[in-house]
């Protein structure tokens, strides 16, 4: 499990000190999905990446399964937005034997497991495909399989599916569902699209920017898997617009 | 093709000259019998080991700025202070040109392998430096950030990410030191060879009147360098970068 306590990050500009994520304080249990929900500057991918350890926040802490987040780790595993994260001088599956190969997982074993990750994504038959063979959509599909192969803990994801036309995130939302169903990782995924944290979160955590803010929990419970047409789902969709539209409640 | 057009024809206008009578044969010689002597000089072996010296001093000259560029470039890129004392020197020793040494490597190593080697070094270490510097600076940091979470450092990291990162200036930069190798191991040859090699055979040839030895050197001098230029270089950008997309090729 992922817990993050009263993080704050900031850094100096030439107009002096920036707060971009103020005492934010969440937590996602053990295969929880967690969404982090807010507009452009609301300094959700900040957090994201504290939480992947590329860089430490200002004050406070993070937790990954009770151990204290000190840099990069092996127990989470991180997909990005840009396509590009692929390597391109491997194929597919070289992309996703990587993290295997730094484990030190032997040729054999490391291929197996990769071939099974690129099956749960539908790609398997692209395992010998170089990435700029590949569409938007697989190449994000290997970049789940890459961060999957390894069997980190917790799975980040930050916009993975952003850029993507809005059939093939449709897909994407849907398969990706069914990874996490399957595979049974905590997922915390920062996205600034309503619908998208609606269809895939079992909580959403809603943001505000200057300074980032956690503002408020929303739990999705809607039954999965889930009907983005049905009047709850459209219900629930509004109800989070509402959160995120409104204005700061005074304490 | 267009290619071969443009030979078939400069080469039908040079016989022409060559025959009109303008020039004195000895020094203008027509085609056949530049073809002639090339022939007796493939024949008798005599051109092969010429060849063979040249190339050895290019590559001996060629590997040793690749390993010597590629170690100083990625350092720079790595390294802050590393970078703060070579850009100084690089961009002073740049602009001489690698023959204005050659006296000076001539007085130090004398007449021979020794010296032009070291001015093909000098010559092709510039682009390997160079290259390999901003090659490994513009690998893509989500990359870097990619290994990073799955495990990679250290020399995992540089040899799996950085170096393959890296690899479309590198061989671009391997690619611009052969040319430059080839273009100064000739002049090079010239001023500080005793015996062998293409360049010393024109030189030593202008002292007998040869312009038909000359001018053979020069069609092989070109051949070389055409078949390492497209067909080695061409052959692995194909099998590397042009695989997996890392440089544009021209689609149809």
């Amino acid at each position: 499990m992922i817990e993050v306590r009263d993080v704050t990050l900031e850094y100096d500009t030439p107009q002096g000190k920036v707060r971009a994520v103020e005492r934010a304080s969440f937590s996602a249990r053990p295969s929880e999905f967690v969404c982090l929900i807010g507009p452009s500057g609301c300094g959700k991918t900040t957090l994201l990446n504290m939480i992947a350890g590329f860089f430490s926040p200002s004050a406070g802490e993070i937790r990954s399964g009770g151990a204290a987040v000190s840099g990069q780790g092996l127990d989470r595993g991180i997909v990005f937005q840009d396509f590009a994260q692929l390597f391109p001088w491997r194929t597919a599956l070289g992309n996703v034997t990587f993290g295997l190969e730094m484990k030190g997982v032997p040729k054999e074993e490391r291929e197996r497991i990769a071939r099974e990750q690129l099956r749960l994504v539908k790609l398997e038959k692209f395992a010998d495909s170089y990435p700029h063979h590949l569409s938007g959509g697989m190449q994000q599909r290997v970049a789940i399989a890459c961060a999957l192969a390894y069997n980190p803990r917790v799975l980040l994801m930050d916009e993975p599916f952003a850029a993507l036309d809005a059939l093939t995130r449709d897909e994407m939302q849907r398969l990706l569902a069914e990874v996490w169903r399957e595979t049974k990782k905590t997922v915390i995924y920062v996205t600034h699209n309503v619908a998208e944290a609606v269809y895939l979160a079992d909580r959403v955590i809603v943001m505000t920017p200057h300074p980032g803010r956690i503002k408020a929990e929303v739990p999705i419970r809607l039954a999965r898997p889930r009907d983005p047409l049905s009047v709850e789902f459209l219900e629930q969709q509004k109800e989070l617009l509402r959160q995120l539209t409104q204005k700061e409640e005074t304490r | 093709m267009r290619a071969l057009i443009s030979i078939v024809l400069f080469a039908a206008l040079y016989e022409a000259v060559a025959h009109s009578g303008a020039f004195a044969p000895a020094l203008v010689p027509g085609l056949t019998i530049i073809a002639t002597r090339l022939y007796s000089m493939l024949a008798d072996g005599s051109m092969a080991s010429h060849a063979l010296a040249t190339l050895y001093r290019v590559f001996a000259g060629l590997g040793l700025a690749a390993v010597s560029g590629l170690v100083l470039g990625f350092l720079m890129a790595r390294l802050r202070p590393v970078e703060r004392f070579f850009m100084p020197l690089l961009s002073a020793f740049m602009p001489i040109p690698s023959l204005a040494w050659a006296p000076v490597f001539i007085l130090w190593f004398g007449l021979g392998n020794v010296a032009t080697i070291l001015i093909v070094f000098y010559a092709a270490s510039f682009p390997m430096v160079l290259n390999t510097w901003t090659g490994a600076r513009a690998v893509n940091p989500l990359w870097l950030r990619a290994a990073g979470s799955m495990g990679a450092s250290g020399p995992a990291l540089f040899w799996k990410v950085v170096v393959p990162g890296a690899s479309p200036f590198i061989i671009t930069g391997l690619r611009l030191a052969f040319q430059r190798a080839w273009i100064a191991v000739v002049g090079a040859e010239m001023l500080a060879a005793s015996d062998l090699g293409l360049g010393w055979v024109i030189f030593d040839a202008k002292e007998f009147l040869n312009a038909d030895t000359m001018l053979a050197s020069l069609i092989v001098i070109g051949l070389i360098g055409f078949v390492f230029e497209r067909l080695v270089f061409g052959t692995v950008e194909k099998a590397t970068v042009q695989r997996w997309g890392m440089v544009r090729t021209a689609k149809a």
